[in-house]
């Protein structure tokens, strides 16, 4: 029964609309491409059948818009046929801009469940400092990045420190403001219980508000990792970085190489998918961990 | 029930403040009459604070003595960039902990203040924040190519406001703008089909929740390529990176609407369409505006970030990208300061229609 409604609710309408997506691709290809063909085949004086020509439109070597199958035979290319550490292997620049990723979101989650748990706990800092977090986030912070990038290597400081500065900075306002919101989320109740237990705000923290603020922590941390993923990706912009995706994304608009720039996104999208589903696995097994119900 | 009511900033406050006495004067160009009223105000708002005065005599003494203590730091400092002794610091720290105490005494006894406390605790902090830049920066002569003083962005904002005028119609007048109200537009239309379409909705929003999480601002070079240097491909950008958000929130906020009061629609046998714009579309709103709100954002950056990419020789992201270059960064700061004024008022507005719209809900209610 469970299974037959997974089937019916989930996995055939998702799968109708990625297919629609895929075929709707497709028929932008030929109209995109059509033009650069015409041109082509004019000044090498061909004249070509239609049937030639759709293929032709599918197969140019710097399309406009590359065609599903020339992207997947790109990834396939650069991800199973080159070996994973090599500089051509999307792996490796995956790998390099996920380490970014990875040690940025662990220092703005720390960060950010820190000021969490200052604010909650200091009055003054409530008041004073919670509406500028606010206000951060209304602010285009991503600007910052190319400055940050910058000026750190001007004092010699290169590499995964400054992309994961930029993570670090997207990804601790959701942190800092979701837990804000968890570690008041207990009832009134059972603070003045703990109370009753003379409790210290110390373990008030560690058995009541901590616990309780589960759910909130793995819900921001899912947009913070994907946020702390699209600051390790501008961070690779604008220094023109030797490797990571932000820099695949660079050079192949460089280059006009269309089907290195979709492969690069899906690349991109492939290591956000990972990176969402871990902390949602990681957040289900702890909830399972603290006595939750199964769903 | 003594006089004495002593607390830890005053009393740090009045620590740094004596050890502040050993080094007078405090900078090259600051004469020591000055270094000790800022000393003599020091001690004033210490002591001031530790005694059992009404609140608002506190925060009055406490607002003169930080505040007086913190303008004549930053005054003393003019010529004589990076000579701020020991006891400068001590001082500029003793100030800053009679504002921490001047906040806590807002916050605790503000409730009688209201608002205009919950205004003003924010705004000192901004000041302090602003303070402790300009004369840190100022005091050790970081370098300006690190780290310029808001005075000197300040002073760049007013001397280039036409540079600035000129990004802004670019970035946010016609990129923004433009992709802003058509990504979101979509977004919005495309929900109401899916909500018609139960087997649509079924399987866009599983897609359109892994959507929000894909870093969609690397499409900024396919659009690039596809629309050109000027500002169609930036709103492109913005048009991708806008609707994703929105398409998942109204889904959510159509299906949000409870089960009773679409009942009773059904009693009055009201049509789809009366059920939608009566009940339903008004019970989304709050999700609505939610994805407004998150595009505000999320817009700004697509077209800041698409400049990056490719540009004409104007707009925000391709001034902070070259300006970067050219160790200019007070032309940076003041484009980031110009951002965050855009991102805040935009934000600002999206909360005010949202307040009047959403009236009923009850987080609004007092």
């Amino acid at each position: 029964m469970t299974d037959h409604s997974f089937i019916k609710h989930r996995l055939f309408p998702v799968g109708t609309i990625l297919l629609a997506i895929v075929a709707i691709w497709y028929a932008f290809v030929v109209p995109m491409n059509a033009p650069f063909q015409r041109d082509l085949d004019r000044r090498a004086g061909v004249t070509s059948t239609t049937a030639e020509f759709l293929v032709k439109t599918m197969t140019q070597p710097k399309p406009t818009l590359p065609a599903p199958h020339q992207v997947a035979a790109n990834l396939w290319k650069n991800t199973l046929m080159v070996k994973p550490w090599s500089k051509r292997s999307l792996i490796y620049h995956s790998w390099i801009t996920l380490s970014a990723t990875l040690l940025g979101f662990a220092m703005g989650t720390a960060l950010g469940v820190a000021i969490a748990i200052g604010i909650v706990h200091i009055p003054a800092l409530d008041r004073s400092f919670l509406p500028w977090i606010i206000t951060s986030q209304t602010i285009p912070i991503i600007a910052v990045a190319p400055m940050i990038i910058v000026l750190m290597s001007s004092i010699g400081i290169t590499g995964l420190l400054p992309k994961a500065l930029i993570s670090t900075y997207l990804s601790f306002f959701p942190v800092a403001v979701g837990m804000v919101k968890g570690l008041r989320s207990p009832d009134v109740l059972h603070l003045d219980m703990m109370r009753t237990y003379s409790a210290t705000p110390m373990q008030t923290l560690w058995k009541l508000r901590l616990p309780a603020s589960m759910p909130f922590f793995f819900a921001s941390m899912k947009v913070a990792v994907a946020a702390s993923l699209i600051g390790a990706i501008v961070g690779e912009l604008p220094t023109g970085a030797v490797a990571g995706i932000g820099s695949k994304l660079l050079a192949g608009s460089y280059y006009s190489q269309t089907i290195d720039v979709f492969a690069a996104l899906i690349a991109g999208s492939v290591v956000a998918i990972l990176l969402v589903t871990a902390v949602d696995v990681i957040g289900r097994i702890v909830s399972i961990r603290m006595g939750a119900k199964t769903p | 029930m003594t006089l004495f009511r002593p607390n830890w900033q005053a009393l740090l406050s009045l620590l740094a403040t004596l050890y502040s006495l050993t080094a007078v004067p405090f900078t090259a160009t600051m004469n020591g009459s000055s270094s000790y009223l800022v000393i003599a105000l020091l001690l004033l708002g210490a002591i001031g604070s530790m005694l059992r005065l009404s609140a608002m005599l506190e925060i009055a003494i406490l607002v003169v003595s930080s505040l007086g203590a913190a303008a004549l730091l930053i005054g003393g400092l003019t010529d004589a960039t990076g000579t701020a002794n020991a006891g400068y610091f001590a001082g500029l720290t003793a100030a800053w902990l009679l504002g921490w105490r001047l906040v806590t005494v807002l916050s605790g006894d503000g409730r009688n203040l209201g608002t205009l406390s919950s205004l003003l605790v924010p705004t000192l902090f901004g000041i302090w924040v602003l303070i402790l830049w300009e004369a840190i920066v100022r005091g050790t002569g970081i370098p300006f190519v690190l780290l310029p003083p808001p005075s000197a962005i300040a002073v760049r904002v007013t001397t280039s406001t036409s540079i600035l005028m000129a990004d802004f119609n670019q970035t946010v007048l016609k990129a923004v703008l433009f992709g802003y109200i058509v990504g979101s537009l979509t977004g919005f239309i495309v929900a109401i089909l899916a909500d018609r379409y139960r087997f649509l909705a079924n399987g866009l929003l599983p897609v359109g929740n892994m959507a929000s999480a894909l870093p969609m601002i690397g499409v900024a070079p396919v659009m690039v390529i596809w629309f050109g240097f000027d500002w169609q491909s930036k709103a492109a950008v913005v048009v991708v990176m806008t609707f994703f958000p929105m398409l998942v929130n109204t889904i959510a906020g159509l299906a949000s609407a409870g089960e009773m009061e679409r009942d009773l629609m059904r009693t009055y046998a009201s049509t789809r369409w009366q059920s939608l714009f009566k009940l339903r579309l008004p019970a989304a709103m709050p999700f609505i505006f939610n994805a407004l709100k998150i595009n505000s954002t999320l817009a700004l950056i697509g077209a800041i970030v698409a400049e990056f990419f490719g540009t004409p020789v104007v707009g925000m992201g391709f001034r902070i990208s070259t300006e970067v270059g050219r160790m200019n960064l007070d032309m940076v700061w003041a484009e980031i300061a110009l951002a965050a004024v855009v991102g805040s008022l935009f934000y600002g507005a999206l909360a005010l229609l949202e307040r009047a719209v959403t009236f009923w809900h009850p987080s609004y209610r007092r």
